[in-house]
């Protein structure tokens, strides 16, 4: 099990490799299908993002009605190949150098992780209160225009359980766990 | 079976729509009351028995989504633990089933949703004649708007056009109910909540079907559903469970394949050739190693259901609904007060 601690960088980013199982401790911004949209639109991000992580997430959140103090009820990753045209965009542009979610990503981002120095986490999907407990505090929230699941959710996590499926050297689980599947799936089609 | 419309006259301003009417009839009970007032009302208006029997369906609707959204069906537990089991130690598929295990457990003891997505609220109402389904489509509509407010279900319908979430989880086509009628004399009521993730990997076949070979038969139909699980993988949140029809019309398929999904994982299929189909699946789709969350591994499929329905001389779907491993369905009997008499899983 490795660890990365915030504030996290690219050199500690290119140290990791497909396969290895990491406890994230820092920071994490969530953003998804509406908000990679609106970036793509080219309209500046709320918050900086450079040296960040994103969390392909969509979490429930309740505001407490008399302190307005928000507490994340469940927070499991959301599908990420819907984000793959925007994504390698995100990395070029705003810096980040983590994305985590479930599903893996493709061929741009995978070039993008190889070129800006980012690396694509893998979150068990589903597993929304185990990662929810991992969330230590509600920092903030900005586009709240989107709706909440697709708001920017600023969180402090700790030890946030993910898998790198992606690397910054060009590696993908997925696409060697694809190729080795579709073998067998020819063998007995 | 037949789908309910009349979600989507009250989609403008549903809330207030459904609100206003209650009002009119049992002026007492305000909707969108606390829970203190709620339970001050039932006590009130306790000897009124009409009253009483709408208040413990309110009850009863809430405690139903409660639980499907927090808890997994011992059928559905059982094959997970199973399949954590069967993973090889110190991978990092037996890594992500250990995350599943805990999160089970976590979701339980907190009563909270298992999966931030919870999903299409999906509720099968079976009743005997003369039920007034508006009626009960009505205190559905509340039990939603409550449940979202608890955090049960997530803010999860958006207007597709102008892209606004209503927050109440309520606007044309949601929540989707669909209304059977039946000969017991009780109601049952059946929910699922089906996740975004396993929804968009569900496929549609129609076969003859020229890139993989696969002909009108059983054969064609075995061939098309390993490539949907092909396909699926990473994206659905696997070990998931597949829900199949074949034939039917576009519609009916998908109908269907979701409604494979309301069977008990240990149950038999009748048909001797679908039974044997679904536990060849289930065999080679183990044999593909794609694995929990497509991580690789011994688990890629928990289960197969397949039904099927006639189709027209032209036609041939085979319809595939995915179910993630969060599978969400729960099932109450009422009793004669609407109270829940009995869990159906």
């Amino acid at each position: 099990m490795k660890r990365l601690d915030y504030p996290f960088s690219e050199e500690k980013i290119r140290e990791l490799k497909v396969g290895d199982m990491v406890l994230i401790s820092g920071k994490l911004f969530t953003g998804r299908d509406a908000v990679h949209k609106r970036l793509h639109e080219g309209v500046a991000p709320p918050v900086d993002l450079k040296n960040q992580i994103i969390y392909h997430c969509g979490p429930v959140v309740l505001q407490d009605k008399k302190t307005g103090k928000y507490e994340v009820k469940a927070a499991g990753p959301t599908t990420s190949i819907r984000e793959e045209p925007y994504q390698w965009e995100v990395m070029r542009d705003h810096g980040i150098v983590g994305v985590i979610g479930k599903g893996g990503m493709g061929a741009k981002t995978l070039q993008g992780c190889k070129d800006y120095g980012c690396v694509y986490f893998h979150a068990v999907g589903g597993a929304a209160q185990v990662l929810a407990e991992k969330i230590k505090s509600v920092d903030g929230v900005h586009w709240m225009d989107l709706g909440s699941p697709e708001a920017i959710w600023e969180l402090s996590v700790e030890e946030f359980p993910v898998v790198v499926t992606m690397d910054s050297h060009g590696n993908s689980l997925h696409d060697k766990v694809n190729k080795a599947s579709e073998e067998i799936l020819k063998s007995v089609l | 079976m037949a789908k309910k419309k009349p979600v989507a006259k009250a989609t403008k301003k549903p809330v207030k729509k459904a609100t206003k009417k209650v009002v009119k009839k049992t002026p007492a009970k305000k909707v969108p009351a606390k829970k203190v007032t709620a339970k001050k009302v039932v006590a009130k208006k306790a000897p009124a028995k009409k009253t009483v029997a709408k208040n413990l369906l309110s009850d009863s609707l809430l405690e139903l989504i409660r639980k499907t959204s927090a808890e997994i069906p011992d059928d559905v537990q059982k094959v997970i633990l199973e399949a954590l089991e069967r993973e090889e130690k110190n991978t990092t598929a037996e890594y992500a089933m250990n995350i599943i295990k805990a999160n089970i457990d976590l979701a339980k003891k907190k009563s909270q949703p298992l999966c931030q997505d919870t999903g299409t609220v999906l509720f099968y109402v079976s009743h005997p004649i003369g039920l007034d389904q508006e009626k009960i489509t009505k205190e559905i509509h509340k039990a939603v708007v409550k449940a979202t407010e608890l955090g049960y279900l997530r803010q999860n319908s958006v207007d597709s056009l102008t892209g606004a979430n209503s927050g109440m989880n309520i606007g044309l086509g949601h929540p989707s109910i669909h209304f059977h009628q039946h000969k017991k004399k009780n109601i049952e009521i059946k929910l699922m909540l089906k996740g975004g993730g396993c929804e968009n990997v569900g496929a549609q076949y129609s076969l003859p079907h020229t890139a993989l070979e696969a002909g009108r038969d059983l054969k064609g139909v075995r061939k098309v559903i390993l490539d949907a699980i092909h396909k699926a993988q990473g994206k659905g949140c696997g070990p998931g469970v597949l829900g199949v029809c074949i034939g039917g019309d576009r519609g009916a398929g998908y109908i269907e394949s979701k409604e494979q999904l309301l069977r008990k994982l240990d149950d038999k299929n009748a048909i001797k050739e679908l039974r044997e189909l679904e536990s060849e699946i289930v065999e080679t789709a183990n044999k593909l190693g794609i694995g929990p969350m497509g991580f690789g591994g011994k688990t890629t499929l928990l289960g197969c259901k397949i039904g099927v329905l006639n189709r027209l001389p032209a036609s041939f779907f085979v319809s595939i609904s995915y179910m993630c491993w969060a599978y969400r369905r729960q099932g109450v009997e009422l009793g004669t007060k609407n109270e829940i008499k009995k869990w159906l899983y």
